[in-house]
């Protein structure tokens, strides 16, 4: 691979983490057929939770951070297992607390934003067309990707770090123009209406394209968080981080000679059907990815002045609840008996160890990984519906 | 590669040399301990002491400290990058590590870990068996019987 002086320099660094983590970035470019480094604007950290990384994850990340680990560009730092103010109304265990404060002393140290969201494009880090970053978490990739337009390989927590700190990635994949074209055609039937729709076409065309990158027509107009539901269950069921919807996202006509697919009525009741494994769930969650100040405004006024049956977690990053609690959405949706809650999520944070056995969710991402991650049975429906059933 | 055989006195300490490709740098010298299946670290080795704790797995009680950790590839979670680190911190990292072919997982950990690692030597693993004390040269690219 070709160097400049610069990231020669890096390579025989004194700070052992810039070395290294050059050292890492040139292997992995390598790997990967990489001919040269490119600038990055910006990076995010994944692997942030306790519960994802472990006892490992906490002494690499301090150990990292003693070498000299410091963030060149800005870093924004995924959800972590629990809001750090109201870890314990939460029922989280002070052990689990402890090791997860200590992540964030070291994402600290390393002068990493403690945003501790996954939607770092609706909280103070929005890249601009044709940008390259080095981002990680896998939903925020499809969408800088595919909605924005900037241009990001899916990176690993250590790749996504490196990145970070030498403020460059290798140029391969994603990053490439030759790379960035549809490979698959999904033309879509049905009536795709609710943020769930566009999550159920999303959960059934990532298992369906896996790596590759689809192009949807027919659909007359989506959000920023429909896409945002879109990308992240084609990120989870597949492993897609770059799409395409016609009149939407691009101006590009739709792909001849391209594998086609058609996603009908018949199609999306099955994906509901496919996600739903219970019927009485002790916990709704909304905010997988974190929610917009719309979405919580939108569950406010849903539970506004009524009583919720089972518990009630609105996930979002600290930025966002800012807004909620100025507006009193908070208030609102807490006086109901639910829980507005920063940093964290259903899906990373420890539930099964809070005495929850079933879950209910309007993401199909979440749908997806709690059964595995999070020992959860799950009912997956639109936010309206999920809420009329748990309010009285 | 070409084994030991004690007989022919035209042999050299060339053939038995096997070619690799390194991954990364530094060379480590120590007992084969082999797999021959992959190994996802994360929940299967003890970072602070090197001990293989994976229940059914064929090196489930072995211990990886000092030793030249050979298998096919690494598999499952990415957090088997920061194990391989973590070793290294605790200075119980295997001595080198050979393998078909090294992903990104134990690409990155070996790396982060500055543990001598190579792969797609040009002889099956199968060559280097339980035991043998071999030195790896990832510099040169070479895996040499001792």
């Amino acid at each position: 691979m070709h160097l400049t002086q610069h990231e020669e320099d890096l390579l025989e660094s004194d700070n052992d983490a810039v070395r290294k983590a050059m050292e890492l970035l040139v292997k992995l470019g390598d790997i990967y057929g990489a001919e040269e480094m490119i600038e990055i604007e910006s990076a995010q950290a994944s692997g942030i939770s306790y519960k994802s990384i472990g006892d490992p994850g906490v002494e690499f990340l301090e150990g990292f951070a003693e070498e000299g680990a410091e963030a060149s560009v800005p870093t924004f730092a995924n959800p972590a297992g629990m809001d750090f103010d109201r870890w314990e109304e939460m029922g989280v265990d002070p052990d689990f607390a402890e090791k997860q404060q200590r992540i964030r002393d070291a994402l600290q140290k390393m002068d990493i934003i403690l945003s501790f969201t996954c939607t770092p494009y609706l909280a103070g880090n929005l890249p601009r067309r044709g940008q390259h970053v080095a981002w990680a978490e896998s939903s925020a990739v499809s969408f800088v990707n595919s909605v924005v337009g900037a241009r990001t390989n899916r990176e690993g927590g250590p790749s996504a770090l490196a990145a970070a700190i030498t403020g460059r990635t290798p140029k391969y994949g994603l990053h490439l123009a030759e790379n960035r074209q549809p490979t698959y055609r999904i033309d879509v039937e049905a009536d795709i209406e609710t943020q769930a729709d566009f999550a159920a076409l999303g959960s059934w065309t990532g298992r369906l394209v896996e790596d590759g990158k689809p192009y949807f027509t027919g659909i007359d107009a989506g959000g920023t968080d429909d896409l945002k539901s879109l990308g992240a269950a084609m990120a989870a069921t597949g492993a897609v981080a770059l799409y395409f919807v016609e009149g939407v996202t691009t101006e590009m006509e739709p792909p001849e000679n391209v594998e086609t697919a058609t996603f009908g009525e018949a199609e999306l009741q099955a994906e509901y059907d496919e996600l739903t494994t219970a019927d009485d769930p002790e916990l709704v969650v909304i905010g997988c990815p974190h929610t917009s100040p719309e979405e919580i405004q939108d569950v406010a006024t849903a539970v506004e002045g009524k009583t919720l049956t089972s518990d009630l977690w609105v996930a979002t990053s600290g930025a966002v609840k800012t807004w909620a609690d100025r507006n009193g959405y908070t208030d609102t949706i807490e006086d109901a008996g639910g829980m507005v809650l920063a940093d964290t999520c259903n899906v990373v944070s420890p539930i099964e160890e809070l005495g929850y056995e079933s879950s209910a969710t309007n993401s199909a991402k979440a749908a997806t990984y709690l059964p595995g991650f999070c020992n959860q049975d799950v009912a997956f429906n639109d936010a309206e519906t999920l809420l009329a059933e748990v309010t009285e | 590669m070409t084994r030991k055989t004690g007989g022919n006195a035209n042999e050299t300490a060339a053939d038995e040399a096997i070619d690799a490709e390194a991954i990364t740098e530094g060379t480590g010298r120590g007992e084969v301990l082999r797999s021959p299946v992959p190994i996802s670290f994360y929940g299967a080795v003890e970072p602070d002491t090197g001990e293989f704790i994976e229940d059914g797995h064929p090196l489930e009680g072995e211990n990886i400290a000092g030793k030249v950790l050979v298998f096919p590839r690494g598999k499952g979670s990415t957090v088997g990058s920061y194990v391989l680190y973590g070793l290294a911190n605790n200075g119980c990292a295997p001595a080198a590590i050979v393998n078909e072919e090294t992903e990104t997982i134990v690409a990155t950990g070996a790396i982060l870990g500055e543990i001598p690692c190579v792969d797609s030597p040009d002889a099956p693993l199968s060559t280097l068996e339980d035991g043998d004390t071999v030195e790896v040269d990832a510099d040169a690219g070479v895996i040499r019987q001792v």
